[in-house]
């Protein structure tokens, strides 16, 4: 077997190792990254830190944790920079496990000493209202009444005794709706029932195999888009929370650069094996 | 009767919806309010539809012995266990709050687990590079040239590498102009073709022409 023949049948078990390597280890190592803020990053971070103090917004968490990876740490900064820009943060999911995402970057946020200076309280800055059945139409059920949608917060409260509910009646109370989102229903529907609709201005972090879906609604009908992990750490770089987008960004980078490496070796190997049978067989046809 | 009643709730609920977008007052604006009502109990029930059917093809497969029965075993051992722990164990309405039983369940086996199962997928994504992502003929080329551009352009090392060049022209410029402008307008393209789709199979369906969604055809 020629080196040829073993690249083209590598055992994956090796791609597996490096692979595995090339996430791990930069975890552990710290270097200086420059991040560049894209103008869809900065769409979003502008849109929050322009809205008057006291407005009220939508944190429509629809992901569980298996994108948590990417979509965790930019509910994380959007509740740091909402939070302390002293904006009253309603949170809502479309997907089951949604809320309780949120529940865990609202501790993590709650923990920065800038959020705690704030020293937001529940019920009044901020609130859960946990899961809704009914994808889309929740959306568009919003559009008419917010309370009748969510009648009870996650933990099953009447929301109309909490002051951050007062007044609200349907999207037209709400300043900013912030989506993130890993699909179905998700960022999509959101400017499809509540932008497009209701006129109500949307901003999303979507994970970066749903962002080339949602580029199309940028600017006109999204704010700003954060894509994938490097929108998370442009988020944080731009608003000042550094957190895990920015952290995990060198093991993306080793984990990006090796998989283009195996992608050009894969090539290579493929056209030297073309030239080969292309020769051989120009061989057996001469002979 | 059996086709009848379905077609016409299906054309009855439809109209409601389209008129309702075109005239958003009374009676419209309340008949919809009252079929999102019901959208959203249903959707409920779906969800309860949706366990028992897992639970019984789960018991179904564990009763029979069928290839792969330990694992319905211990879907049906987890649903059972976190349920138990959810509805008793872990202060009834208040079940999510930090501490609990069940948000233990949440945070120490159920996110890693599944944090895990999409992780996976990065040795996946990347055998499959090596093995399928191929320069074939130009359009596969083209794909091919797209990917590696984006793939370095979206992380700083994209940056690091074209730091000679003048700031607009360098790795995540091109990724950006990638993503703003050939993405965009196909992505446009797919999105109106889907529009059109879906008006074109709910008017079938509004007006009973379509019939695949009650069992027969259409």
């Amino acid at each position: 077997m020629t080196g040829l023949d073993r690249l083209l049948t590598l055992d994956r078990r090796w791609i597996f190792l490096l692979i595995a390597i090339s996430v791990s280890i930069p975890l552990f190592l710290h270097a200086e990254q420059t991040i560049t803020i894209t103008p869809e990053v900065r769409g979003i971070s502008d849109t929050v830190a322009n809205l008057p103090a006291g407005s009220r917004v939508i944190l429509a968490c629809d992901y569980d944790p298996g994108s948590a990876a990417e979509i965790q740490p930019m509910t994380v900064t959007f509740l740091k920079q909402a939070l302390t820009r002293h904006l009253r943060v309603i949170i809502m999911g479309l997907w089951p496990q949604g809320p309780q995402q949120a529940d865990i970057a609202l501790r993590e946020a709650l923990t920065d000493p800038r959020v705690a200076a704030v020293a937001p309280k529940y019920g009044i800055d901020y609130i859960n209202l946990g899961f809704q059945s009914g994808n889309e139409v929740v959306i568009q059920r919003m559009g008419s009444s917010i309370p009748a949608t969510f009648p009870r917060d996650a933990r099953g409260r009447d929301v109309s005794n909490f002051p951050i509910m007062q007044g609200v009646k349907d999207f037209s109370a709400i300043a900013y709706v912030f989506n993130v989102s890993a699909g179905y229903p998700g960022t999509v529907e959101w400017v499809q029932f509540a932008g497009d609709r209701f006129h109500t201005r949307i901003g999303t972090g979507s994970t970066a195999v749903q962002a080339p879906q949602v580029y199309p609604y940028f600017p006109r009908q999204l704010t700003g888009v954060l894509g994938g992990m490097k929108g998370a750490a442009e988020y944080e770089e731009i608003t000042g929370f550094e957190g895990k987008g920015t952290r995990f960004m060198l093991a993306q980078s080793c984990a990006h650069v090796v998989v283009v490496l195996f992608v050009v070796v894969g090539n290579v190997a493929f056209f030297l094996s073309r030239r080969r049978q292309r020769r051989i067989g120009g061989e057996v046809a001469g002979s | 009767m059996k086709r009848r009643v379905p077609i016409f709730l299906t054309a009855f609920v439809g109209i409601i919806y389209v008129v309702q977008f075109f005239v958003p007052h009374r009676p419209f604006s309340g008949m919809q309010d009252l079929l999102n009502d019901w959208v959203q109990i249903i959707a409920a029930f779906a969800i309860w539809l949706g366990v028992l059917n897992l639970m019984k093809v789960s018991g179904d497969h564990v009763y029979r012995r069928a290839s792969g029965w330990p694992l319905s075993a211990v879907i049906i051992v987890s649903f059972l266990a976190t349920s138990v722990v959810g509805f008793f164990f872990s202060g009834g309405e208040r079940f999510q709050d930090p501490g609990t039983p069940f948000d233990w369940i949440y945070n120490s086996i159920y996110n890693p687990l599944s944090s895990t199962m999409f992780a996976m997928l990065a040795f996946y994504v990347a055998s499959a590079s090596y093995r399928a992502f191929r320069a074939r003929n130009r359009e596969a080329t083209l794909l091919l040239l797209a990917g590696f551009l984006v793939m370095l352009g979206r992380v700083p090392v994209g940056d690091q590498l074209t730091r000679f060049l003048p700031e607009g022209y360098r790795l995540s410029n091109l990724a950006d102009w990638i993503m703003n402008v050939p993405n965009k307008a196909g992505q446009r393209a797919i999105m109106i073709g889907i529009a059109l789709g879906t008006v074109s199979t709910s008017l079938r369906l509004i007006l009973g022409i379509e019939k695949g969604h009650l069992g027969g055809e259409s």
